[in-house]
Parts: C-alpha cells; structure tokens; sequence
C-alpha cells in the first residue's frame, strides 16, 4: 500500500502557505453559498423550537424556553405532571421505529450494495446495460415508485400476493401494509429495493480507484480470492463505503417520503420525519413540531459522531 | 474452459441476472400497467395483453409535460454543474491541504443534510421570497444544494485524500499551482467518483418533489414529479394510474440512457505502477 | 405584477364593455389555486367565460396535485408566510375553521345568496360567526350494490348494517361454493387516515352514536352505541372484507369492486361513472342507495364531502375576486356543472331542476344521501380538527386491527380528546 501524506514534514513552508492560501479561496464560495441557503432555515428552525409560533401566525411566536422539549408543573397534590416531546410517547414510537428501520435498511442495503457493486466490477459482456439497469429503481421519482409498490402490495389485485400464492410460498393472501407485523416489512423491502443502487454506485465507484496491479499481485501470490477480499479491497473501500453508509443513515434517519405513501399513520411506521410533519402542518403545533425537527437533528449528530468515532473515521487526514 | 471455471461463470451469471431481474421488474411492471386502461389496471398481468399507446399519446400531447421535463433537465444539469464545480474545489482543500478545523468544518457541512425537508421549508421559502427567485428555476437550483452540495462535497474530499500523494509531489516540483494540480492532474483520475456523484446527485435533483411543488407558482415553472402528481382522474379520489406510469416511463427512459453513456466513465482511471512512473 | 399597457387595457375594457360593472375599475387578473382534477380545469375555463366578459378581470388557473394532504400542507404554508400571488383558494369542507383567519370574511357580501345554499353546508364553512368560504359543489357517499348478485340470491337492498353484514355474508360463501373464490362481501376505506374517520363517523352517527364532538363543543364518543358500531365494522374485517381493507383507500375499494370482486361498497358519487365504463366488470349490473342504519327504521348517515372558495385576505385583488367566487357560487354555474361534469350542487332547488332530473338522474338519487348527510366535527374543533380526526381514526383503525377491544380504546380516545380540548376548542 502506498503511504499517503508524506508531506507533513514537507520543508518547503512558502509551499504550504501557498496552499493554505488556495485552500481558503477554494473553500470559500461552497461555503458562501451553504451559508446563504441553509442558516437562516436552520437557525430558525430552531428558533421557532424554543417559541410559541403556529402556522396561523408565523411572525407572532413569542420565546418560551425548553417548554416544547420538557416542561413541568408540580401540582399542589404533590404530584409534579410532565408535558413536552421529551416525555410524549408518541415521539418516542417514532424514534424507535426510525432506528429500527434506519439499523436493518443501512446495514442490509450496505451488505448487498457491495456485493452487487463487486459483481460489477467484474468485466463481463453487457456490463454498461447492467449497470443502466440496476439504477433504475433510483431513478424512479419515490412519489411514483412507492405509489406503484402501494399497488402492488394490494392485498386483492397486487402482483406480490398473487406471485407468492403461485409459487405457492403463502397460502392466503397477505395484507401487507395493513398489518403492524408486515408494514414495516413493507416498507424495509422498498426502501431496500429503491436505495441499494445509490450504495452499490458509490462502493462501484471506490472499486474502481483501487489500482488493478493490487489484484494482480495478489493473484500471482495465489492468495484466495475471499482473503483477497478482506485483506485488500475492504480496507481500500472502506473510506468510500463509510461516507456512502453515512448519507444512507442520514437519510434512513429523515424517512418521510415512502412511510408517508405507503403507510401513512401506521403506528408501526410512524417515523420522526413524519410525526414532526404532522405537528408542523397538520396539527396546530407548529413549535412543537420543530422541536421534534431539532431533536431528530441532535440525534442524527449524535449517530454520525458516533459513527466517526466508531468507524475511527479519519476525518482530519492526519493519521498515516 | 475447465469445468470449475463454467461452473464459476454460471453461477455469476445467474447472480448478474437475479440482480438485474429484482431491479427491474417494477419498472417492467410500470411498462405494462402504462399500456393498461379503465378496469384492466386492477387486474393482476405478467405480459402485456395488448399494446394500447393511449396513455403516451396523451402524456405526449399535453405540452406542459414537455416543458416540465424540460425545467427538470435544465434545474438538474445546472445544480449538478454548480455543486460539482463548488465541491471539486473546495475538497481539494479540504483533503489535501493541512489546516487545523478540517474535521469541525467536514461535519458542518453534513449538519447542513442533518434537518428534515420539511422542517426547513417555511425558512427557505422566506429566504427565496427575500432573494426574489420565487417561482424561478433558480428558486430549486438553489435549494438543492442543500443536499447535493454536502453529498459531493463528503464523497470527493474522500476520493481525493486517497489520490497518491506521489503524483501531487511530483506536480509541484514541475511548478504546478493548485488550480492545474485539480483540473490536470486529478480530475482525470477522478472520473468514477465524478460521474457517480454527478449521476447521483443528477437523479436526486430531477426526483425532488417538496421544494419544486412550494417554490412554483405557475404550470410553466414545474418541473417532473410535481408534473406527474397533477396528473388526475376524472375526480379527486381516482388515480389516473395508466397514465401515471406512462409519464414516469417516459421520464425514467432519459435517465437510463445518461447513465449508459456516462457509465464508461465509471472505470478506473488509476494504476499502482502509474503513481512510481 | 402589472404592466402598465395592461391598465390601459383595461381602461378600454371598462369604458367598452359596461359601466353597470361596478368592480370593473381596473381589468384584474385573478389567480386561483385548486385541486387539479381531470377535465375540471377546462370546465372552470369554460364557465368563467361570462364573468370575465361582464366584469373585463381575467381568471388564471393554478392547478395542485390532486392529494388532498398535499394540497392543505402548500396552502397553510403560502398562506402562513402571506403569499400575495394568490388570491382564491378552493378549499375542502374541513379546512374552514383551520384557515379562517387568512380568509376574508365573506358575510356582508352574500347576504343575498346565503339562503338558497343547503344550512349544513353554510354552517361548515361558518366559524366564529365568519363565513369563510362559498360553497362550490358538494360530495356524499353512497352505498353501492349488485343488483345482479342481490336478484340471484333473492335478496333485498339492506337497510341496516346487520342486514348489510348477513346479506354480504351469504352471497360471498355462495358465490364461492359457485367456485369465484374472490369474492368479498363488503370493501370501504379502512386505512388509517382522513377516509377512515368518514366511515366510521357513518357507523357510529348511524347508531345513534352521535358525531364524535358535538356542535356544542362536548365530547359525545364514548358510548354504548358507538362501541356497539364499532364492534360490528370490527366483525367484518376478514369476514365479509379482506383483511387488507385496513389498508384501503377509495381507489382499492373501486379496485376490488370493478372487477366483480364485491357485493357492496361504500364509496363517493366519483366511482358511478366509472363503475359504468366500457371495460367494467359489473356495468350496469349495480345500483347506488343511501348507507344503511343502525337500527330498524333508524336514521342513515353520510359524511359531508365537497368542496368551497375562499378569498385570502393578502390578495391585493379582493373585490374583483369575490365577485368571481360569487359568480362561480351561482345557481347558473352549479347547473352547469351538475350537468356537465355531474357535479353535486349546493343549492337546494337544483335537486328538483328539470333538465338535471333528466340529464344526471344519478344526481336526483343523491338528493336522499345528500339530506342524510353529517358534517365532520370541524366546525366546533376549529383549529385542532385534525387532530381530533388523527386521534379518531388511529382509535378505531386500532380497534379494527384488534390491539385493544372498541371500549378500551374509546375510552382512552375520550380522555386523549378531553386532554386536547382543555377548558375549550
């Protein structure tokens, strides 16, 4: 493996202010231009958390501190009542079912993305069509894709139901998205079908910049192909597989569009993206929901900190 | 061929074709509803039955599709142009020059993606109203880069960093400035992991529905999806399906054929023996 | 924004056309955002014909996606940041009292006009004494059966549920003795959403279960007759209905209804016409009647659909605007639309209109389903009605499914709503 940054103890200083200097002007306009678009979303999300604020009247909100996370009253009684996100149990359904969904649907699409990626790296005939292929399900716009699956896992007239009853792998039709035990099921299987493309092109895309003469070498050592494996392409993958698990928790963690055609109020489903919608649209609790927008914010840093440290994500660069 | 190696290709074949059937068959099955119409929609069909181009003709008829799918290919190429061009330079920094904060500043950007949509949305539209691009195509230009420019940003800081440092060296004893450093010498090895997160974030802008739905407010300025969900029935509860999916038929086509042209790209650029030669 | 070549327009317009035209001072062009639905667009173009030659304004149509949810989210938010570009918005029959502050209060304009329009329907789109909104046209569903299945098994059209459940029953264990394996008893709309809280409303109010909160503001669903509605919907799932039509929404009902596969539905007036189609399974084979009762004699419910005109109070453009939404209101435009994209009317006398008895008989059969029409409680829970209806319909779906018995989780529901409610609505 070839050493990396071996410049560290570079001599040439003027050269490494030199870079440091274009490192500023070439981080400044994508800086810039994030700085525009998202703080003022963002801090004023936030802001709205720790307000009164309701759709009816945005600009009339006024501050009340932490009392959308947790608040309490202790009654004369004794007995001290809770209310806020922190203590709903509504919002803590949700934060599980978001785990649960975001655990099983990030390590499976992981596993088959490169699995799928390893079998396109091979050179075989028709690979450019193979791999047109494989990305259509993420090419298809989700409000589509998961309306169609919706149809086809009609209980009655869907083609799921009818190919199992054929193949003769279930003896009654099954009510897929009705059931709290399969609307989840439901839910894993489409997300997995539409999203693994999005982890196999990018764990493609990381095969492809390992050099070849690294697979020869280790083919004329006669080294087996599954320690080939492990030894050589997983740790050469591995910083690409990890930003491509990253986005996919990310997004796994914000789960709104697919829960939201499939199984829209399903108490199995409910993720934390939905429930704030609810809050924040439907419901006349505007502040309210984006506080659970800020707290699925804190717990999506919390997860991809985790992860970094977990992962021993390098992300200074410095190690090596 | 020795009996293990048929063997060994068999059974690749056979994995290349349950993984290309499993991604496939939905849209095949889209295929076949899109020539379906009235009550044979809600019947169960492996083959299609008759071939009844109605629901192209109409899709194809309706000039605002036209021109929606124009306005998609027009917000997509453009955002996927500014986020490349934005990232590509500011990972070269990011990954290969030395500067204290590079860790806070990577996971800044990703706070950026952290945020439910819809969450962000009454900020946005407020800040688009401010800026004067409401019901512009700059309007969702704009508010894409919230997820396409910390996805590029993330995954070409990771390419670059693995880019031998050889070559770099190399470059600059031949007197190379940064800005010749990317677009000569790295760009080129690049490629898989331009054209992926191009493609990518392509797909992720052409697809996006909440930002394109809020921020339009005239037929002419929508784009694709937002297209697709007015299409209607003859009454609010009845779901033109026939039509729908010859719609996402006819959009998903020009998706597949972008990436068999730009697949080729996705092939490595790079060689151990190159970075000592 | 105007042009100035547009104010000389319409100076011309205004001195050419008419100066009885009281709101013709400038030629406005008025936006107006609705669900866009099929051939209605066109229709709309069509009729406003009239009104933009009488008045020289001109309409410009923003058509939405068709989902409902869809369309409440876009609106609150346009509306909540007070987006100028639009100025009427066509609203459902349940979003009055939840946007009734970013509406203009129509009263002091339609005093005239108020009282050809059905009082249920004024009184839903009234909130806080404002009248928020003009009625468009309306929407009721109905009870849809096979006359064919009914005459072979020798079977009369069920008034009571407990009829509906035994007829739906023995034709579906006939049918498959006779070998069509498919066939269900009954489809509605089961999924946990807005479609529920319709249908469960009907079991509940057909009872004699009153309508969840009551005009007054009480909270009346936790009660004996409620349950008992509760636990007959809850007999059928898997019995007369599939298991699946906890996931229903109307189009899987039509589905499994259009390909023969039903003995009877509960759906919007949408799926007659469709139901009549070349291509259907069961054309002309069924008939539509209103939803059975409760009880022997008892009184039939249906919950009220349909949709209304609002005028946003940030339009720059009110006056001309609500002369456009009086107009569309009108005894002349409903007819038109009754017989030319059989749409419901909100004016009483139109039920009885002769060439709407001959043209769209189907509408002559709705007038019984529409005077049995219940209204949704959004007018006494004003702004937390969708909650209200959440709570509700997560309450029965719940009981549907079986996790918790129908009094456990009305009781849970009533305190939940009492907890919602506080001192008042």
């Amino acid at each position: 493996m070839f050493k990396k940054h071996t410049l560290t103890n570079s001599p040439i200083s003027s050269l490494q202010q030199q870079k440091q200097r274009a490192a500023f002007w070439f981080l400044a306009p994508m800086l810039f231009v994030l700085l525009c678009v998202a703080a003022w979303p963002l801090l004023r999300s936030i802001y709205f958390s720790f307000t009164d604020t309701s759709l009816t009247d945005l600009y009339g909100g006024e501050w009340v501190g932490f009392k959308n996370y947790l608040s309490w009253r202790t009654l004369s009684s004794g007995r001290t009542i809770y209310s806020g996100t922190l203590v709903d149990p509504a919002w803590w359904n949700a934060v599980w079912n978001t785990v649960k969904f975001a655990v099983v649907s990030v390590t499976l699409e992981t596993i088959i993305g490169l699995m799928v990626a390893l079998v396109l790296n091979a050179e075989f005939k028709g690979r450019g069509l193979v791999r047109a292929a494989i990305l259509i399900p993420w090419a298809i716009p989700t409000i589509v894709s998961a309306k169609m699956w919706a149809w086809m896992f009609n209980d009655q007239f869907g083609i799921i139901n009818d190919m199992l009853l054929t193949v003769g792998l279930i003896d009654h039709k099954i009510a897929w998205t009705a059931n709290l035990d399969t609307a989840m099921l439901s839910v894993l299987i489409v997300d997995i079908w539409k999203t693994t493309p999005f982890m196999a092109l990018l764990c493609l895309a990381g095969l492809q910049m390992i050099p070849r003469d690294m697979y020869e070498s280790a083919k004329i050592d006669g080294i087996h192909p599954i320690k080939v494996f492990f030894q050589v392409t997983l740790p050469l993958v591995k910083p690409a597989l990890m930003v491509a698990v990253i986005f996919r928790t990310l997004d796994a963690l914000r789960m709104f569009d697919l829960v939201y055609v499939l199984t829209p109020n399903s108490t199995a489903t409910k993720t934390m993206s939905i429930i704030s919608r609810e809050n924040l649209i439907e419901f006349d609790k505007f502040a309210y929901g984006s506080a659970q927008s800020t707290l699925l914010f804190a717990i999506i840093a919390v997860c991809v900190a985790l992860y970094i440290w977990l992962g021993k994500l390098d992300l200074n660069g410095d190690q090596s | 061929m020795t009996n293990k190696t048929l063997r060994n290709n068999i059974a690749f074949y056979a994995v290349v074709v349950v993984i290309v059937l499993i991604s496939v068959f939905p849209f095949y099955y889209a295929i076949l509803t899109s020539f379906k119409t009235g009550t044979d929609l809600f019947k169960v069909n492996y083959f299609p039955s008759s071939f009844d181009f109605r629901n192209y003709i109409d899709i194809l008829n309706n000039g605002k599709f036209i021109r929606s799918t124009l306005n998609s290919v027009f917000i997509a190429s453009t955002t996927v142009v500014f986020a490349l061009f934005l990232a590509v330079t500011a990972s070269y920094a990011l990954a290969r020059v030395r500067f204290r904060g590079r860790g806070l500043l990577l996971m800044t950007i990703l706070a950026v993606s952290m945020f439910p949509q819809i969450a962000v949305l009454a900020g946005l539209f407020e800040l688009i109203r401010f800026i004067g691009i409401y019901n512009t195509p700059w309007a969702m230009i704009l508010s894409y880069t919230i997820f396409t420019l910390p996805f590029t940003v993330w995954v070409l800081t990771t390419f670059m960093r693995d880019l031998p440092v050889e070559i770099e060296e190399a470059a600059i004893v031949d007197g190379a400035t940064p800005w010749v450093i990317i677009t000569q010498i790295f760009m080129p090895l690049l490629w898989p992991a331009l054209v992926t997160t191009g493609l990518l974030a392509f797909i992720g802008a052409w697809n996006e529905f909440l930002f394109a739905l809020t921020f339009t407010a005239s037929e002419t300025m929508r784009t694709v999806p937002v297209a697709i969900a007015m299409l209607s029935g003859s009454s609010q509860y009845e779901t033109p399906w026939g039509l729908i999916m010859a719609a996402s038929v006819l959009v998903t086509v020009p998706l597949v054929i972008l990436v068999l042209i730009f697949q080729r790209k996705i092939v490595s650029g790079l060689t151990a023996g190159g970075v000592k030669g | 924004m105007k042009k100035p070549w547009q104010y000389v327009n319409a100076s011309f317009l205004a001195v050419s056309i008419a100066a009885s035209a009281i709101h013709t001072a400038h030629a406005e062009e008025i936006v107006l955002v609705s669900g866009a639905v099929g051939k209605d667009i066109e229709i709309l173009k069509e009729i406003v014909k009239p009104w933009e030659q009488k008045t020289g304004h001109t309409l410009t149509v923003f058509p939405m996606p068709a989902s409902t949810t869809d369309q409440f989210a876009q609106y609150r938010l346009w509306l909540a940041a007070g987006n100028a570009d639009i100025d009427v918005f066509q609203t459902d029959v349940i979003w009055a009292p939840q946007l009734a502050n970013n509406f203009v209060d129509l009263t002091p304009y339609t005093k005239d006009i108020i009282n050809q329009h059905f009082p249920s329907i004024i009184e839903s789109q009234t909130s806080n004494g404002k009248l928020v909104a003009l009625p468009f046209f309306t929407d009721a569903p109905a009870l849809y059966y096979r006359k064919d299945l009914l005459e072979k098994y020798q079977k009369a059209a069920p008034t009571t549920w407990q009829e509906l459940t035994a007829t739906a029953k023995e034709i579906q264990t006939k049918e498959r003795q006779a070998g069509n394996d498919n066939m269900w008893g009954f489809v509605w709309q089961g999924n946990s959403y807005e479609g529920l809280t319709c249908n469960a409303l009907e079991w509940v109010k057909s009872f004699g279960g009153g309508q969840i909160v009551e005009a007054d503001g009480s909270i009346s669903i936790n009660n004996e007759k409620a349950i008992e509605a509760l636990k007959l919907a809850k007999s059928w799932v898997g019995n007369i209905s599939p298991a699946g039509v906890l996931a229903y929404q109307e189009e899987d009902a039509r589905g499994v209804w259009q390909t023969g596969n039903a003995v009877f539905m509960r759906n919007w007036p949408y799926a007659y016409a469709l139901g009549n189609m070349e291509t259907s399974t069961i054309k002309d084979q069924f008939a539509v009647m209103p939803l059975p009762s409760g009880t022997e004699n008892g009184p039939s419910a249906a919950t009220l659909g349909g949709w209304n005109l609002a005028v946003s109070s940030y339009s720059t453009k009110k006056d001309a605007s609500i002369s456009l939404i009086k107009f569309l209101a009108s005894e002349e435009v409903q007819k038109y639309q009754a017989l030319q994209s059989s749409r419901l009317p909100t004016i009483m006398s139109l039920y009885d209109d002769p060439d709407i008895k001959q043209q769209q008989p189907m509408i002559a059969q709705w007038k019984d389903v529409f005077l049995q029409a219940v209204p949704r409680p959004s007018a006494p829970t004003k702004i937390k009605y969708n909650e209200v209806s959440s709570k509700f319909f997560s309450a029965v779906h719940a009981t549907l499914l079986g996790s918790g018995s129908a009094e456990e989780n009305l009781e849970v529901l009533e305190y939940e709503l009492e907890e919602l409610k506080g001192s008042r609505w």
